[in-house]
């Protein structure tokens, strides 16, 4: 089988002296989407804080591409190609839609074609509409289609997802999972964060479930749908 | 009164305005993208003056036209770009995740180095520059004339807010400096290298700050007190704007420069205090300033800095501490009439520098403005003896600590009601108006000169009697602080400090605490003050200045911030250095600035951080026990 183009290994991170992640091993293949579920403070959010550079794990490995980058500053990461959705969405509120974009823009690395305004405007057509408005004005759905399209400007090969569905009503968490499926159509792999059993299984192929801080479950999707135990366990509150 | 008139001088605010508004949207723009508040900037501006009035005249020398006079100008600023790139580069890259107070302390380092180079390659002369080709004249406005490069000034500042609002809003750097002014651990999360786009940030804000240096030359001579004077007018005008917001600075140096060109004619001696007044009625009513907003949650969790575990002296700290004491004591004994002398100073200084860590370290409120009660304190003692009362020696050091401690319950009231990095600047502001009365009020301060003659009651006249006499009385208040700390008093403060609205619930009225701790921070502070006049025998305004502000910080510092007895070792330390090394060297700032950028990169998570990484070291696992 070919090389995973996420691969995180024995991952560790602590907030100051509060230790979260206790080595989380989990992977993501080229054009996959796998959801890392769990309940709140389980350490998914935290998880994807670790991989992406913005907390500096104390224990572990994360390769991406290939390459080791345990330890290198966000954006060296980001250019590799890996994309953040942040749970709280941290849109530019300041900046208009269109200039929201632009501070995601980044050439792709290898040699497919950019995404641009105009495609993403085509998949997001709310955010059409308000291009030139400050992003301050727009709702938290409409924050949410933003965010992932700002993520998808800098053209990434994989995104992580930090609980895209949460606090959204139902109609817009539909578009969410549209907008995942097209990420995936694209050939973009996609880790997604969620609590949301049915969101997970609506966009994923496999699953990990994570618990205190250390992955307690991996199968497919449909495995874990399967598996009551599991879902007993680690999943309904 | 005349409308010529009215509108001339409302013209020479405008004209004011506009240079305030040169310098002050650099600050505001580093400030917005870096979260430091950069006293650099001030330095800055001086050296845009001195690089201008070097290379203007020679670009006039070979063509004598506006031309080369603003081409000399945009040099000079883009020359101090460069320097800021330098700054950035060397310096504050390194220190944007450490405490505020540290970078404060880090860039006034920087302040202090440059003051003394420049003295070193442009002299101690003020050098006037030369007037602009085909501007010296004056136009004919409603019967008066009005200088034509006033007029040009006055066009510079829309021009430059102009070209700012094309460069935000119309490329893409712009649009990242706005981003990261809202989020830049988000910006960098997109592929923005930060580092870049904070050297770039630092080219922009020290280039704005070198032109308004290098417009100012056919106004004011180049002089090496530009920095300092300049730089607390910036602060005021991005605070009262909105730290981080142009247009919030546009309109702020608006209001200061209309104010001060009316406010001369209605208090031609107060216009510096009704600056700051105004600057303390804004942060009031809108505590972010006219444009700016609330800093986003966004980035900085650090611990606190300051006093984090209390624990009292172990015996063998106690007999320590017992023989230092005893050894300071018996020192009129052994030494001579010199060094009673500073040994009397360092028990006034360990007094001031205990009560600023009293409130710094247990309250976690910065002061920068630490000297205004020590200078206000030394003031009423000075003043009362030597005033038409001639009051007695012990009357007056009654009524220092009470002048002082009025003093910081009036300011105070209005500084606890902010944090971070804004209450350091209103405590900045307010030791300014203090020092802008003790320097304007020339006939009842003496103005710069201060008084002399404050000479101790004649049975206190002897040396050794005197250092006794402050011996008894800075041991006693620091000990009466010292029990605060260890008081409940000392618990809540130390509690809000921590997290402010924790203390709240569990109801604990955070800002009363405050208020008081301030009282009596900036009462013990005057005592010291009051204690110094009679020890110097004079008052003067430095008493109450920024680099006396600056020297108790270090003192705090460098004793240790984390402990309770610290700054008074580092009262000690700092002031027998500075008494020993000052006079041996001209380059006694240049010394003390880089011991302090060097303290900073040193310890980059604040002492107790390293106090931290030491332990971690050692490996052991213990608790943080601060030394009592």
């Amino acid at each position: 089988m070919a090389v995973p183009l996420l691969e995180v290994a024995g991952l560790r991170a602590a907030y100051g002296r509060a230790e979260v992640l206790f080595g989380a091993t989990l992977s993501l293949r080229r054009g996959e989407v796998v959801a890392l579920m769990g309940r709140n403070g389980a350490g998914k959010s935290t998880t994807l804080r670790a991989i992406m550079g913005l907390l500096a794990p104390t224990g572990g490995t994360v390769a991406f591409e290939g390459r080791a980058v345990t330890g290198w500053e966000p954006y060296r990461i980001a250019r590799l190609g890996l994309g953040y959705v942040p749970e709280e969405r941290r849109i530019f509120t300041d900046l208009t839609v269109y200039e929201n974009l632009e501070v995601g823009r980044k050439a792709p690395t290898d040699g497919r074609r950019p995404w641009t305004a105009e495609t993403l405007f085509s998949i997001f057509p709310n955010l059409a509409e308000m291009r030139g408005r400050r992003a301050s004005a727009m709702s938290g759905g409409e924050q949410q289609m933003l965010t992932i399209a700002r993520t998808l400007m800098g053209n990434p090969h994989a995104v992580l997802l930090d609980e895209p569905s949460e606090g959204l009503a139902p109609v817009i968490v539909e578009q969410m999972a549209e907008a995942v499926l097209r990420m995936k159509r694209e050939g973009i792999a996609v880790l997604l964060c969620e609590q949301n059993l049915y969101f997970a299984s609506a966009v994923s192929d496999r699953a990990y479930v994570i618990e205190k801080g250390a992955i307690r479950f991996e199968g497919t999707m449909a495995q874990l749908e399967a598996d009551e135990g599991v879902r007993e366990a680690y999943l309904t509150v | 009164m005349d409308p010529a008139f009215l509108v001339l001088q409302s013209l020479s605010g405008l004209a004011s305005a506009s240079s305030l508004f040169v310098i002050a949207s650099g600050l505001t723009i580093v400030f917005g993208v870096t979260r430091i508040v950069n006293f650099a900037h001030g330095s800055f501006y001086m050296l845009g003056a001195y690089i201008a009035v070097t290379v203007v005249p020679r670009l006039l020398d070979l063509s004598y036209s506006p031309a080369a006079f603003f081409l000399g100008v945009l040099i000079s600023a883009l020359v101090v770009g460069l320097i800021g790139v330098a700054v950035e580069v060397l310096l504050l890259r390194r220190i944007y995740r450490v405490p505020e107070l540290f970078q404060l302390l880090a860039t006034f380092g920087i302040v202090l180095v440059v003051e003394d180079l420049v003295l070193k390659v442009w002299g101690p002369v003020d050098l006037a520059g030369p007037r602009a080709p085909a501007l010296r004249h004056g136009v004919e406005i409603m019967g008066q004339r009005f200088p034509a490069y006033e007029l040009v000034l006055i066009g510079v500042g829309p021009l430059v807010l102009g070209l700012l609002w094309l460069l935000m809003h119309r490329t893409r750097f712009g649009v990242l400096i706005r981003a990261a002014t809202q989020d830049r651990d988000m910006v960098g999360a997109l592929g923005v290298n930060q580092a870049r786009l904070f050297t770039l940030t630092l080219f922009l804000g020290a280039s704005l700050a070198g032109l308004g240096g290098a417009l100012q030359i056919p106004r004011v001579p180049a002089n090496s007190h530009m920095d300092l004077a300049v730089i607390t007018d910036a602060f005021v005008v991005t605070v009262i704007g909105g730290m981080g917001s142009v247009p919030g600075a546009f309109l702020a140096a608006l209001l200061i420069g209309q104010l001060q060109a009316f406010g001369i004619l209605v208090f031609p001696k107060a216009t510096l205090v009704l600056v700051f007044a105004l600057m303390a009625v804004v942060l009031v009513v809108k505590p972010w300033g006219l444009l700016g907003r609330p800093e986003a949650g966004s980035g900085r969790v650090l611990p606190p800095e300051g006093i984090l575990a209390l624990r009292r002296f172990r015996p063998p700290e106690a007999a320590l501490a017992a023989v230092a004491v005893a050894a300071l004591l018996a020192l009129p004994l052994l030494g001579d009439a010199y060094k009673v002398k500073v040994a009397t100073e360092i028990l006034i200084f360990a007094l001031a520098a205990f009560s600023l860590q009293f409130l710094v370290g247990v309250g976690g409120l910065v002061s920068f403005g630490h000297a205004a009660y020590f200078g206000l304190g030394a003031y009423a003692a000075g003043l009362l003896v030597t005033g038409p009362l001639k009051a007695p020696m012990a009357l007056a050091l009654l009524a220092a600590p009470l002048a002082a401690g009025a003093g910081a319950a009036l300011f105070g009231f209005f500084i606890v009601r902010l944090s971070g990095i804004y209450l350091a600047m209103l405590t900045l502001a307010f030791a300014q108006i203090v020092y802008a009365v003790c320097f304007q009020w020339v006939e009842v301060t003496g103005g710069d000169n201060g008084v002399v003659g404050v000479w101790p009651a004649p049975w206190a006249a002897n040396r050794t009697v005197y250092f006794y006499l402050v011996a008894a009385v800075a041991l006693c208040a620091i000990l009466g602080l010292r029990r605060m700390i260890y008081a409940p008093f000392g618990y809540t403060l130390r509690a809000a400090r921590d997290s402010a609205t924790r203390a709240e619930a569990i109801g604990l009225g955070v800002r009363a605490h405050r208020w008081l701790a301030f009282t009596l921070a900036g009462a013990a502070a005057g005592l010291a003050g009051g204690l110094y006049a009679f020890q110097k025998g004079s008052i003067d305004p430095t008493l109450t200045a920024i680099p006396l502000s600056i020297d108790l910080l270090v003192m705090v510092l460098v004793g240790g911030i984390q402990t309770v007895m610290g700054p008074l070792v580092g009262a000690a330390f700092f002031h027998a250095l500075k008494d020993a090394v000052m006079p041996l060297t001209e380059f006694w700032r240049l010394l003390l600035g880089l011991a302090i950028i060097a303290t900073v990169l040193a310890f980059p998570r604040g002492l107790a951080g390293a106090a931290d990484a030491i332990r971690g070291r050692m490996g052991r696992a213990k608790p943080a026990a601060a030394s009592a």
